[in-house]
């Protein structure tokens, strides 16, 4: 079998990782620019962080046979004060041209704050402009509900975004139609306790279908499971799944939305 | 999948979850006889939704959870983290 993490921080995780999902069957892997735990002190932090994400990462996974590709953006955690990402976002086109960068990402909102949305809309703005995909982040919790209105009405009052090159993810039961029903894409996260468990992923394609949905393991620097994609595959075989539905969710639908970008490839 | 194959897959995961949500209550009996803060008074209003005719008590569940407000909050300085619950209008330290 193989599979594709479509969200996943590897910049955080040890090379054992790659080596453990390699075995696993995961062939590719996209990461979005995201905040690492603390807050950059200084826009050139993020210089060196999208560098890293597009020359020493890359090449990390390819010792193991993985694809890795990213996305750029500054995100939504470090995104208050508007003169310094709009610094960061200066230097951002220069990183999107890169041969593994997909598009913008992962943006969105936080705690739903004015000058994040701001960001948010300049940012959509700017892959708008650069004719790049878009990877949002929705916030955690009790934000996500309100964060994500707030965005799909910001993508919608543009009147100039195609729905269907725009990703919107850590989607749940309560978020999931709301994305789906705009011509979005959507993502399940599986991340303990904050956000989708494979059991609950399942139950959600089960309701809400299989069409622009994909899942992911947005593995990171806290407690997270970067082996999370394939242990929801062998939740869905369990509960009798057909295999071309399992490979639909965690390899063709990501293949499908990130093709788009004119960068992604990888071998069916 | 069947109803019944449902309950025989998931019953026991289940029993042991219900039971940790029952011990957790318990715990923070013991821990005092405050008032709730805004996180038990969700929770006890989530629980009885487990109680509730119908489907979807994930996504109500979730609903009750959440920010019910639908305006940007002026600003998110010094926040950076949720909290599980909305605390009604207060941003808790």
């Amino acid at each position: 079998m193989k599979y594709i993490d479509p969200h996943i921080h590897m910049i955080s995780r040890t090379t054992d990782d790659y080596q453990r999902m390699a075995q696993a069957g995961c062939v590719a892997v996209t990461e979005p620019a995201f905040w690492a735990g603390f807050d950059r002190s200084s826009p050139r932090g993020f210089f060196d962080y999208f560098t890293q994400l597009t020359e020493f990462e890359p090449a990390r996974a390819s010792a193991h046979g993985i694809r890795h590709y990213c996305w750029i953006c500054i995100n939504p955690k470090e995104a208050e004060d508007p003169v310094f990402a709009r610094e960061v976002m200066s230097f951002m086109p220069e990183f999107l041209e890169r041969p593994t960068a997909l598009g913008v990402g992962e943006i969105g909102l936080n705690k739903n704050s004015r000058n994040e949305l701001t960001i948010f809309e300049e940012q959509v703005a700017l892959a708008a402009d650069h004719d790049q995909l878009i990877l949002i982040h929705t916030p955690h919790l009790e934000d996500k509900l309100k964060g994500t209105r707030l965005i799909i009405d910001a993508l919608k009052s543009r009147g100039d975004i195609d729905p269907g090159r725009v990703l919107i993810d850590h989607v749940e039961e309560h978020t999931v139609e709301l994305v789906l029903d705009e011509g979005f894409w959507a993502g399940m996260t599986l991340y303990p306790d904050t956000k989708m468990t494979p059991q609950r992923a399942a139950d959600v394609i089960e309701t809400y279908g299989q069409e622009r949905i994909w899942i992911n393991s947005a593995g990171d620097w806290g407690t997270s499971d970067p082996l999370a994609v394939p242990k929801t595959r062998l939740e869905m075989q369990a509960r009798g799944h057909a295999a071309v539905t399992i490979d639909r969710i965690s390899f063709d639908n990501p293949n499908d939305f990130l093709r788009q970008s004119g960068k992604f490839l990888v071998d069916a | 999948m069947s109803r019944q194959a449902v309950v025989d897959r998931y019953f026991m995961e289940h029993r042991a979850k219900l039971l940790d949500v029952a011990a957790f209550l318990d715990r923070v009996e013991r821990g005092g006889a405050e008032g709730d803060d805004f996180r038990m008074a969700a929770f006890r209003r989530a629980v009885a939704v487990l109680a509730e005719p119908g489907a979807s008590r994930a996504r109500r569940i979730l609903e009750l959870l959440s920010d019910p407000t639908d305006t940007p909050i002026d600003s998110a300085a010094g926040l950076k983290g949720a909290f599980g619950a909305y605390p009604g209008g207060e941003t808790p330290a």
